[in-house]
């Protein structure tokens, strides 16, 4: 490799998270060896042996904190990166493992481990933006692979990414998929769930579940007091907008409503709601 | 001061999750070797209480993004024996096609891009496509075929969104499932290829005698069941698998380990073991090429794993073709079911191997328990055991051949760390 090259520099970095969406990367076959020809990989274990120190141009962060370690080991990669980018639910919004952040971490613990005191984990999944400072946030769990593309040619080229900020609702009209919610009175996140997916779930005949995030100026409060209307139960809802990106701030104070028995305890919310 | 020798490697590369390799010697002589498991822990057994059964598959499918579709399958399986749902022939079929989706995904990745440069010298696929490109552009084609399959049936490749507890959210068209033929037919006989290159690669003289495990059932090559059948015992039910085999916690791993009860000892899943146990099993296209290759029956070569996940490739596409070709609309895609206190468990085949679920559920259709046995967790003590009986013969080779070889070891068993969190850095510490 010649110590000249002036191709962007990349790091691949992993917290706690399943491998998917830095795999996605991998999944992009028709792009991979063009990209691999654009930037130099410098840091992606997954994918290869030779690991270079940074500074990085553009680092990829996947998974949550949970541990003091990776608490100072983001510090560290933030240092090394000029541009730093989260890529999934797990590093946008503390992942499914933030399940525990309502929970008890050290019973959590105990339900897995026989000897609990081996274990180190922090109370709570917290995202890598209550960390760090962090330029830029592609959602999904996982990310879908032609965003993460078109985000790597767009930092390549030097121009802004083209993603979405609407919400998947907009996605079924457009391709023609019939309302789960309207015509079937299902729950379904699409309403306030960001774009990117391709709207799959409801193509597939079950409602949106939030994989994605909540949809730039969302109202998870009407979308629910809706569904309440509709006959569903709290303690239903409650499970679906408490999930994959459950510590997401818009969806996080819906679901504490709703732990709470909305409407009953939470007042009279549904005033904007659509008809 | 003489004989203190340290040797790191801080992450295993080409594996999915994160760990490290511990090593330690006195006076030249291999004491203790820790397979190290740190990545985070993630504590999915605990998280699941309490949740709707049916939300199981899609938050199992986030323990791993390289093999979501082994965890949705177990615990489809598992909650349906809870719930005494019987699944249709035709939605037996359906999750097998996705399983070879997997599969075809998984094995095309592993034997490209994550471990074929161990046998031609470079740090990644991406590097070793400079010199081969059309073995890395073939194998990026039958990883997408893998990956296509995932998203006509599944909805997206990675944690696909179609698998419910009962069968499927929506059955595929048939003109989408025929629409793959023509890609899968040309796969077929580029998986067969694949695995002539792959055998031709040169190969550690390396043997062992494993205790093999993999289910095996009475007219098929295992997916999603069958009896766990032993090299060295009698096949059991898979209600007795938690008799035969116990999950230990050890203090420098995140995994459980898993070993054989009652004497604690080591055993090895994945394709090895599945061909050792199931190559009567295999469809004619993998079974005339494992006989045209001469693969060993049993084979405990662990290098050789390449070949077995290149047969297994071959067996996948000709299973899926064979699905594709049969497929015709059906209903009902979903068998309907009423919610009752009960437990069930279930295992199936992931790409790496065995993986055991069993849940208990309540009367309002909540999880009460859960257990989850990744494969690689249970692989974790048969690495060990590789590298503690490999290992001492290498010893005099300097730090850095010695901690990629060893990294080379580990990668035979296509370990999948970000699963077994409930792996590899190099320490070598020589007191």
């Amino acid at each position: 490799m010649p110590a000249t090259s002036s191709k962007p520099r990349l790091g691949v970095f992993k917290f706690a998270s399943c491998d998917g969406c830095q795999l996605s990367l991998l999944d992009a076959e028709d792009e991979l060896l063009a990209i691999a020809g654009q930037v130099e990989i410098c840091f992606f274990p997954e994918a290869s042996s030779r690991m270079l120190p940074g500074p990085y141009d553009v680092a990829l962060v996947e998974g949550s904190i949970t541990t003091a370690h990776d608490a100072e080991r983001i510090q560290q990669v933030r240092r090394d990166a000029k541009f730093l980018m989260t890529i999934g639910a797990c590093a946008t919004a503390g992942g499914i493992q933030a399940l525990r952040n309502w929970g008890n971490t050290a019973e959590f613990v105990r339900g897995v481990y026989a000897r609990p005191e081996y274990i180190r984990t922090l109370e709570k999944s917290t995202a890598i933006a209550d960390h760090v400072r962090v330029d830029f946030e592609l959602r999904g769990c996982p990310v879908n692979h032609h965003q993460l593309v078109e985000v790597l040619a767009a930092l390549v080229a030097g121009r802004r990414p083209r993603t979405p900020g609407h919400a998947v609702c907009l996605d079924c009209k457009r391709a023609g998929t019939v309302c789960i919610t309207v015509a079937r009175g299902q729950p379904c996140l699409g309403p306030v769930t960001q774009a990117g997916c391709g709207a799959i779930c409801p193509a597939y005949d079950r409602g949106c579940f939030g994989c994605h995030g909540p949809a730039r100026q969302c109202n998870c409060e009407s979308l629910v007091g809706h569904l309440v209307q509709l006959g569903h139960d709290a303690n239903d809802l409650l499970p679906l907008v408490r999930n994959f990106n459950g510590a997401a701030p818009e969806f996080r104070t819906v679901s504490d409503r709703l732990e709470q028995g909305w409407p009953e305890a939470g007042g009279p919310p549904p005033e904007r709601i659509p008809t | 001061m003489t004989d203190t020798r340290t040797v790191r490697v801080e992450i295993l590369s080409r594996v999915e999750g994160e760990g490290a390799l511990h090593i330690e010697t006195r006076q030249g002589r291999l004491e203790r070797v820790e397979l190290q498991i740190y990545e985070p822990p993630r504590l999915f057994e605990s998280l699941l209480r309490g949740r709707p059964l049916e939300e199981t598959p899609d938050i199992t499918a986030r323990i791993c993004g390289i093999c979501p579709v082994a965890y949705q399958m177990t615990a489809v399986h598992a909650l349906e024996r809870a719930l005494g749902v019987q699944i249709t022939p035709e939605i037996r079929r359906l999750r097998r096609l996705l399983y070879c989706g997997e599969w075809i995904e998984s094995h095309a990745l592993h034997i490209h891009l994550l471990h074929a440069p161990d046998f031609l010298g470079y740090d990644s696929g991406l590097a070793m496509a400079a010199d081969h490109p059309q073995e890395v552009n073939r194998g990026l084609r039958l990883k997408k075929h893998g990956n296509q399959l995932l998203e006509v049936l599944g909805g997206r490749a990675i944690h696909p969104i179609n698998v419910a507890v009962g069968g499927f959210y929506r059955a595929p068209r048939r003109e989408a499932l025929q629409r793959l033929i023509p890609d899968f037919e040309w796969g077929l006989q580029a998986a067969i290829e694949a695995t002539r290159w792959v055998a031709t690669l040169r190969f550690p003289d390396y043997c062992r005698d494993y205790h093999f495990v993999a289910l095996r059932h009475p007219d098929e090559y295992p997916f999603n069941e069958g009896r766990v059948a032993s090299s060295r015992g009698e096949a059991i039910d898979i209600d007795d698998y938690e008799r035969r085999f116990a999950e230990v916690h050890v203090p420098h791993s995140t995994a459980l380990h898993s070993e054989t009860r009652p004497d604690g000892g080591c055993y090895h899943v994945g394709p090895l073991a599945r061909i050792a146990l199931n190559r009567d099993r295999l469809l004619e296209p993998a079974r005339r090429l494992a006989d045209e290759l001469r693969f060993e029956t049993p084979c405990g070569n662990p290098y050789r794993s390449i070949v077995a996940r290149g047969l297994e490739l071959v067996q996948a596409y000709a299973e899926a073709l064979d699905i594709l070709r049969d497929y015709r609309d059906f209903q009902p895609h979903r068998i309907p079911y009423g919610h009752r206190e009960g437990t069930g468990c279930a295992a199936t085949e992931a790409p790496r191997g065995l993986i055991f679920h069993r849940y208990q559920i309540t009367a309002d259709g909540l999880i009460e328990f859960a257990k989850i046995v990744p494969p690689t967790s249970q692989n974790q003590k048969q690495i060990e055991d590789d590298l503690r009986d490999w290992l001492p013969g290498v010893l005099d080779r300097p730090d850095a051949e010695l901690a990629r070889r060893a990294e080379e070891l580990v990668r035979n068993y296509d370990p999948c760390i970000s699963c077994s969190t409930h792996f590899l850095k190099v320490h070598r510490h020589d007191h």
